[in-house]
């Protein structure tokens, strides 16, 4: 048994700490956010330079080869300085469809651009009644001569308007929810009959709500099998989940570090806040809560990539549970304990406890993986 | 026992009930109940609508305009406004400031001020917290000195509510730093936010709204006419103030309000082709906050009684902001969740048809926070209830 990290991996995540504490500063964040794209061209060249955008891809394509584990370092420092670069959308699920279940063109044409930065993926797959049920796709793709035609709406695509190109799901057969008859489609964003409609998260991201109407798309953007998306879906966003896990971790131990800084620095009634025992027990909860998110976390990387996919199901729902909850205590203790500091947008901690609100309910809340931890056995 | 309203008082209600149907406008109601930011128009508004009712302030004295209600009749009244989605109060003036004129003011300076809070003439604001006295208030700094017949005022204030809206400010302020306690020496004062030397910053909260500000002090001329009761004994009035700060943070019946809003979304919100609210694992958790905002109501009245029999409010005031804020911020936890992944779009950049609806939930979930903080935070009122309640 062995929790550390490869010495290939501690340096790689050493290098990008020291990236971003040195170019990816808060206030280098507030320029990035409140500019037109919402995020940096610039900062994305350097993730492609620092072979980041590789990390979990062949060398074919001109990657790494790297595992699950491989990323958990670079996500964790991802969550730390809350990124706001598609990072989880273009590597951690648009890249992996292609990398899983395109075909050797797809992967041939969209992988290596993805690893040298020229190419942005995002993942469209919500719809408005679907809630967290992956099987939910009223979308439509109807087959004729020259390929496919998408008609249909999805909602809150996470990093769309600045993607290249859309992960589609649209149902070729079979009624709204059932298992079969779901595709997955590559989509030029900029394709006729592509309509964004973009906004602002709340936790300072770009979305969009994409509408498809008669999108024409040839028969070759097709992903693996026309009608049999649905296990590679689940097997991708379940590695896409322990992904947020790791993000989480690394949110939940910069909350931590500034409320516990800021329980030894910030004096009332003569002393530092941080010796009324009141506080100091929430903050060793905080504490308890942030080591085991951490350990779930482990077991999230280490089991995303299993063969037994009940196994991973089971797994990555357990993670999801506990980050969910944690997310959920860390991010309020936080708040609270800052007082109304906490809650202004000039300090971090409110950035990081909004990224954390929503990390809880990203790929199902808890009540939804507390269903599908149960339906595991 | 009898937990039932008389018959007066149930007659009491139903007039106050249809009252607010015909005189609550819509618009506002509509504000209220979308979340969606008030403007000092509108706040004002409410209390001139209020105030021509002749309810501008149930809980002044009658010859300023009181309604001599019962304490039940006040709580079914303030009740009721919650549950109609009137605007609040504003706090400041009728609520905060005026007991504190009624008590300590003189008659000159009850003249003067308390008819433009009863009409909704004056928008006012509370200067209490600084950079470094949150909950340890009474060691503020912003300093009055006294030259001839005006103070001089340097400093700064923080979280000041609505400051940007405000004509006038009532601060807690330094007169003296030469007694051996720092509650001595503090001074009641009142300030026209107009004069010279007086600045506001907003302060932008992570939901986006603007509602707090700073407020800085440089050099102002204040007229010594302005301040209320003794000088270096302010303290006792920001003590007595306190416990009418607290009173009312319950908010059971904006709190029921939003009860059935949450009903209403969670109908609306499919999960697994079937209402959200049809769930038994997210029904049973909004079911846990009905039954403890059911509690907190009983808790309430029954507060209410004892206080009837002519018992002073006490500590029991900071349980009823602790669990009321803890409800308040349970509700928004569960519209949060009750609408999944569509809590997270906030902002239309340019869009038409963007759901402003759901968009408006995370910021108030965001918001929300601010009352476990806010007028004494809930690990304040906990030392309260220990040290006055329990004597630990």
């Amino acid at each position: 048994m062995n929790f550390d990290y490869s010495e290939e991996q501690q340096l790689l995540a050493q290098s990008v700490r020291q990236f971003l504490a040195k170019e990816y500063t808060f206030a280098a964040r507030q320029v990035i956010i409140e500019s037109d794209q919402g995020y940096s061209e610039q900062v994305w060249a350097t993730f492609a330079e620092m072979g980041l955008l590789g990390l979990p891809f062949t060398s074919e394509v001109g990657g790494f080869g790297g595992n699950a584990v491989d990323l958990m370092p670079v996500m964790e420092a991802i969550g730390d300085g809350l990124i706001v670069e598609p990072y989880l959308a273009s590597v951690g699920l648009g890249g992996q469809f292609i990398a899983r279940g395109g075909s050797q063109a797809q992967q041939q044409e969209i992988l290596p651009a993805l690893v040298a930065g020229r190419c942005k993926l995002a993942f469209a797959q919500t719809e408005r009644e679907a809630r967290y049920n992956l099987a939910h796709v009223a979308c439509r793709a109807e087959k004729n001569d020259n390929g496919y035609r998408l008609e249909g709406e999805k909602c809150v695509v996470l990093h769309a308007p600045c993607a290249d190109k859309l992960i589609v799901s649209a149902r070729t057969a079979g009624q709204t929810t059932a298992a079969d008859g779901i595709s997955l489609f590559v989509v030029d964003r900029s394709a006729p009959g592509v309509t964004l409609t973009s906004y602002r998260t709340i936790d300072n991201l770009r979305a969009a709500d994409v509408r498809f109407a008669g999108t024409v798309v040839p028969a070759d953007a097709l992903i693996g099998q026309e009608g049999q998306a649905l296990p590679l879906i689940e097997e991708v966003v379940d590695y896409a989940t322990a992904l947020v896990c790791a993000e989480a971790v690394g949110a939940m131990q910069f909350a931590n570090d500034t409320t516990l800084e800021y329980l030894k620095t910030r004096k009332q009634f003569g002393v530092p806040i941080g010796s009324f025992q009141a506080l100091q027990h929430r903050m060793v909860d905080m504490t308890i809560v942030a080591e085991q998110a951490r350990s779930m976390a482990c077991l999230a990387y280490v089991k995303a990539d299993s063969a037994d996919a009940d196994e991973r199901r089971r797994i990555i729902s357990a993670a999801k549970i506990h980050i969910a909850d944690a997310c959920r205590h860390i991010s309020q203790e936080a708040v609270q304990l800052h007082g109304g500091m906490g809650m202004t947008e000039e300090l971090k901690v409110s950035h990081t406890f909004r990224r954390l609100t929503m990390i809880a309910q990203t790929f199902g809340d808890a009540d939804h993986h507390l269903e599908r931890f149960a339906a595991c056995g | 026992m009898d937990l039932n309203y008389s018959p007066e008082e149930t007659a009491f209600r139903d007039e106050v009930r249809a009252w607010l149907k015909d005189n609550l406008p819509g618009e506002l109601r509509d504000k209220v109940v979308n979340y969606e930011e008030l403007t000092k128009e509108d706040l004002l508004r409410w209390q001139k609508i209020t105030a021509e009712r002749g309810w501008g302030a149930p809980d002044w004295p009658e010859e300023w305009g009181g309604t001599n209600w019962t304490i039940v009749q006040r709580h079914i009244f303030e009740e009721e406004c919650g549950y109609a989605g009137c605007p609040p109060r504003i706090p400041f003036g009728v609520s905060m400031c005026a007991p504190v004129l009624h008590q300590f003011g003189t008659q000159e300076q009850k003249q003067r001020f308390l008819p433009g809070m009863y009409n909704g003439d004056v928008f006012w604001c509370q200067g209490y917290s600084e950079p470094g006295s949150g909950s340890d208030l009474a060691s503020l700094k912003t300093s009055a000195v006294r030259e001839g017949d005006s103070y001089i005022v340097n400093g700064q204030k923080i979280w000041t509510t609505w400051a940007q809206h405000a004509d006038w400010i009532f601060c807690l302020v330094r007169t003296s730093t030469d007694f051996p306690k720092r509650q001595q020496g503090i001074s009641f004062l009142l300030m026209d936010m107009n004069t010279p030397g007086i600045s506001v910053r907003p302060l932008m909260l992570m939901d986006g709204g603007h509602e707090v500000n700073e407020v800085f002090f440089d050099d102002v001329l204040v007229p010594a006419e302005n301040l209320i009761h003794e000088e270096n004994d302010g303290w006792t009035v920001a003590k007595y103030l306190l416990g009418y700060e607290r009173l009312g943070t319950g908010n059971t019946g904006a709190s029921k309000r939003e009860v059935l809003r949450l009903k209403e979304l969670a109908a609306q919100q499919h999960k697994n082709g079937k209402p959200l609210i049809d769930d038994p694992r997210f029904r049973d958790r909004l079911s846990r906050v009905e039954v403890e905002l059911m509690a907190l109501e009983i808790t309430n009245l029954r507060f209410l009684d004892q206080m009837r029999g002519g018992r002073a409010p006490g500590a029991e005031v900071s349980l009823l902001k602790i669990r009321g804020t803890e409800i308040q911020q349970a509700l928004t936890e569960l519209m949060l969740e009750a609408v999944g992944p569509f809590a997270q779009p906030f902002r239309s950049l340019h869009a038409t048809d963007f759901d402003q609806h759901t968009a408006s939930i995370a910021p108030r979930y965001c918001n929300y926070r601010k009352t476990s903080i806010y007028a004494g935070s809930n690990e304040i009122q906990r030392n309260i209830i220990s040290k006055a309640s329990l004597g630990l």
